[in-house]
C-alpha cells in the first residue's frame, strides 16, 4: 500500500532533480562558452549551482565545482565563520554577525564582486571545517583557520591575513605568569583543541587538563574558579576578556605563531589568488588596522603589524 | 585509506575504548539500582513516593543527556562546589584529581539519565505479572517489599532482559557525551584525532564507528540469548 503512494513520489523527485540538472547545465553553459565538453558541464551542473570554464584551470577537482571566482560572478558567497567567538566571529542577538573574521569575510566578498546582501554566513565548528569545503557546503572559510600542513592536503590557503599567538587566560591577581607556571595547575582548552597539548608537552608536562565542548564553558569555569587557566591563540581570549573586565587578564606572552588563514576548495588557484589579492588590498588600504581596531581593539589587545601575504 | 595513526603512539585508542567500557559498567551498575528503586517507589503504597519517582522520571528522561552531563560539571561542580575526588598533594595530584572527580560526574550523570530508562523497562515488566499473584502473595500475609521482592520483581526483570540490552546498548553509545566535561573517553580522543589528523577524516571515522559496533554487537546478541533462556513462558 505504502509503496503504490510511494511511486508518483519517488517519480516527482527524479523529475525535478532531472528539471534542476538540466537549468544547472544551461546555466553552465551560459557563463562558459565552450571551454568544458559537454560531459564536464553536465557534471558541474549535477554538484553545483553553476558550472564553469575553470573547472580546469582548478586541475580539475574531485568535485568538479566551479572556481570561487566563478561562483563570485554569479552575486552570491556561502562564508563558513565561527558563530560563538566574541571579536572575530560572533552572531548578535538580532542575528546579524559581527568580528574581525567577518569584516575580513565581507572585504574579500566585495573584492570578488558579492555585496553583503549577497552573503550567506554559514557557522562552521572547527572540526567540521575541512568537509564544509569539500562538501560545498561553504565557498570559503573565515574561521581562526589555522594554516597546517595536514589541512593543506585537503584544502587551499590564502592568507595568512592574521598572525595569532597562542597565549593563557587568568582571573585578575593570578599568580601565573607564563605556561611554565602552570605545573600543578588545572588548565582549560575545548575538547580535541592542540592548544592545551602544546602546553602540557613543551611547557609544564604535570599541568592539568580539563577540556570542555566550547570556549565558553572553559570561561565561565575560570571566571567561577574552577580551573586556573584557559588557553587559544591570544586574539579569541581577548575577546572573552573583554566579556568580563576586571575579573579576566591575559598573561601575555604570546609562545607560539598561528597562521590564520582563508581556506578554499583544493586546487583553486585563480581564486586563492583573488583572495590573497584582496587581503593585500585590505591591509594595504588600512581597513585591516581598522577592522581589527573596532573588534578586538576594546579588550586592550595590542593591534600587530600586519602578516606578509603569500 | 591510510590508517598510519592507529600505531602513532601519542593515540592511546585502546586505553579511550576501556575508559569507555568503564564508564558504560558503572554507569549500568548505578542505573540498574536507581532505576529498580524508582519502579519500587512507582509501585508503592505511599502517594509521596510514586509522586516523586513520577515526576524524577518523566522530567529527566525529557531533558537532554548532554544538558545533564555539562549540567554535573558546571553547576554541580563548579557552581555548588560539589567534590567527587579529593585533590592529592603535588603537582602529579591536580591531573589525578581532575580525572577522578570528571570521570565521577560523569558515571553520575549517566546514571540519573539512564536510570529513567530501566525505571521505564521495568515498570513494564511488572506489568506481565498477573495481578492474582500479588493478591495471593498479600492474600498469606506478605509485606509490600516481600511482595515485591520476592513475587513481582524476580518475574519482572526476567521479562525484560532484551529492553535492558537496548538500554545498556544505548548507554554505551550515550558515554560519548561524557567528552563534553573533558572524560577521556573514545570521542574524546576521536575530536583530538580530527583536530591533528584532518587528511584522515574518513578513516577515523570509520575505526571509532567499527569500535563502538565491536561494543554493542555482542552486547545485544548476549541480551537476547539470556532473554530466551530466563523468560517466564505464560
Amino acid at each position: 500500500m505504502k509503496f503504490r503512494k510511494l511511486g508518483p513520489a519517488v517519480a516527482g523527485l527524479v523529475a525535478a532533480g532531472l528539471a534542476l540538472s538540466a537549468c544547472g547545465s544551461t546555466d553552465a553553459g551560459s557563463a562558459v562558452s565552450s571551454a568544458t565538453s559537454a560531459a564536464g558541464s553536465v557534471a558541474a551542473g549535477a554538484t553545483s549551482s553553476a558550472g564553469s570554464a575553470v573547472a580546469e584551470a582548478t586541475g580539475g577537482t574531485a568535485t568538479g565545482g566551479a572556481g570561487l571566482v566563478e561562483k563570485a560572478a554569479a552575486g552570491t558567497l556561502k562564508i563558513g565563520i565561527k558563530f560563538d567567538q566574541p571579536g572575530l566571529g560572533l552572531q548578535n542577538p538580532d542575528g546579524s554577525f559581527s568580528g574581525f573574521d567577518v569584516d575580513v569575510a565581507t572585504y574579500v566578498a566585495k573584492e570578488l564582486g558579492v555585496e553583503e546582501s549577497g552573503i550567506e554566513f554559514i557557522q562552521t565548528k572547527s572540526s567540521e571545517r575541512e568537509a564544509s569545503i569539500e562538501n560545498g557546503t561553504v565557498d570559503y572559510i573565515v574561521a581562526t583557520y589555522s594554516i597546517t600542513d595536514a589541512r593543506k592536503e585537503k584544502v587551499n590557503f590564502a592568507g595568512p591575513y592574521f598572525v595569532a599567538h597562542q597565549d593563557l587566560l587568568v582571573a585578575e591577581g593570578s599568580d601565573i605568569t607564563g605556561p611554565e607556571a602552570m605545573s600543578g595547575k588545572i588548565l582549560c582548552s575545548v575538547a580535541g583543541s592542540t592548544s592545551a597539548q602544546k602546553v602540557k608537552d613543551t611547557y609544564a608536562a604535570d599541568v592539568a587538563l580539563q577540556e570542555y565542548g566550547t570556549y565558553t564553558e572553559c570561561v565561565e569555569a575560570l571566571a567561577g574558579g574552577a580551573v586556573d587557566a584557559v588557553t587559544t591563540d591570544d586574539v579569541i581570549l581577548a575577546g572573552y576578556a573583554a566579556q568580563y573586565p576586571g575579573q579576566l587578564k591575559l598573561v601575555g606572552k604570546g609562545f607560539s605563531d598561528e597562521n590564520y588563514g582563508i581556506g578554499l576548495t583544493k586546487g583553486d588557484t585563480a581564486g586563492t589568488d583573488a583572495v590573497n589579492a584582496a587581503i593585500k588590498k585590505m591591509i594595504d588600504d588600512g581597513s585591516w588596522a581598522a577592522a581589527l581596531e573596532a573588534n578586538v581593539g576594546p579588550s586592550g589587545y595590542v593591534i600587530p603589524t600586519p602578516p606578509t601575504i603569500g | 585509506m591510510n590508517f598510519s595513526f592507529l600505531s602513532d603512539p601519542r593515540y592511546n585508542l585502546l586505553g579511550a575504548f576501556w575508559n569507555t567500557i568503564q564508564l558504560t559498567l558503572w554507569a549500568a551498575v548505578g542505573s540498574l539500582i536507581l532505576g529498580t528503586v524508582l519502579t519500587a517507589m512507582r509501585v508503592s503504597p505511599v502517594p509521596m513516593m510514586r509522586g516523586f519517582a513520577t515526576v524524577y522520571v518523566n522530567m529527566v528522561r525529557n531533558i537532554p543527556l548532554t544538558v545533564v552531563i555539562i549540567a554535573m560539571s558546571q553547576v554541580l561542580a563548579n557552581g555548588l562546589g560539589v567534590r567527587l575526588a579529593s585533590r592529592g598533594e603535588g603537582a602529579a595530584g591536580a591531573q589525578a584529581f581532575l580525572t577522578s572527580q570528571n570521570f565521577r560526574l560523569a558515571v553520575l550523570g549517566l546514571v540519573l539519565y539512564t536510570s529513567t530508562f530501566v525505571s521505564e523497562a521495568l515498570r513494564s515488566g511488572i506489568n506481565t505479572v498477573p495481578v492474582g499473584q500479588a493478591e495471593a502473595a498479600r492474600a498469606i500475609g506478605l509485606k509490600f517489599t516481600q511482595i515485591l521482592g520476592i513475587i513481582v520483581l524476580p518475574q519482572a526483570f526476567r521479562a525484560v532482559v532484551a529492553p535492558l540490552g537496548s538500554v545498556l546498548i544505548a548507554l554505551t553509545k550515550n558515554t560519548t557525551v561524557a567528552s563534553a566535561i573533558g572524560v577521556a573517553e573514545a570521542s574524546l580522543l576521536m575530536n583530538t584525532m580530527l583536530e591533528n589528523e584532518a587528511d584522515k577524516f574518513t578513516a577515523i571515522f570509520i575505526v571509532f564507528a567499527l569500535g563502538f559496533v565491536i561494543l554493542t554487537l555482542p552486547t545485544g546478541l548476549l541480551f537476547g540469548r539470556i532473554a530466551k533462556k530466563v523468560g517466564v513462558k505464560r
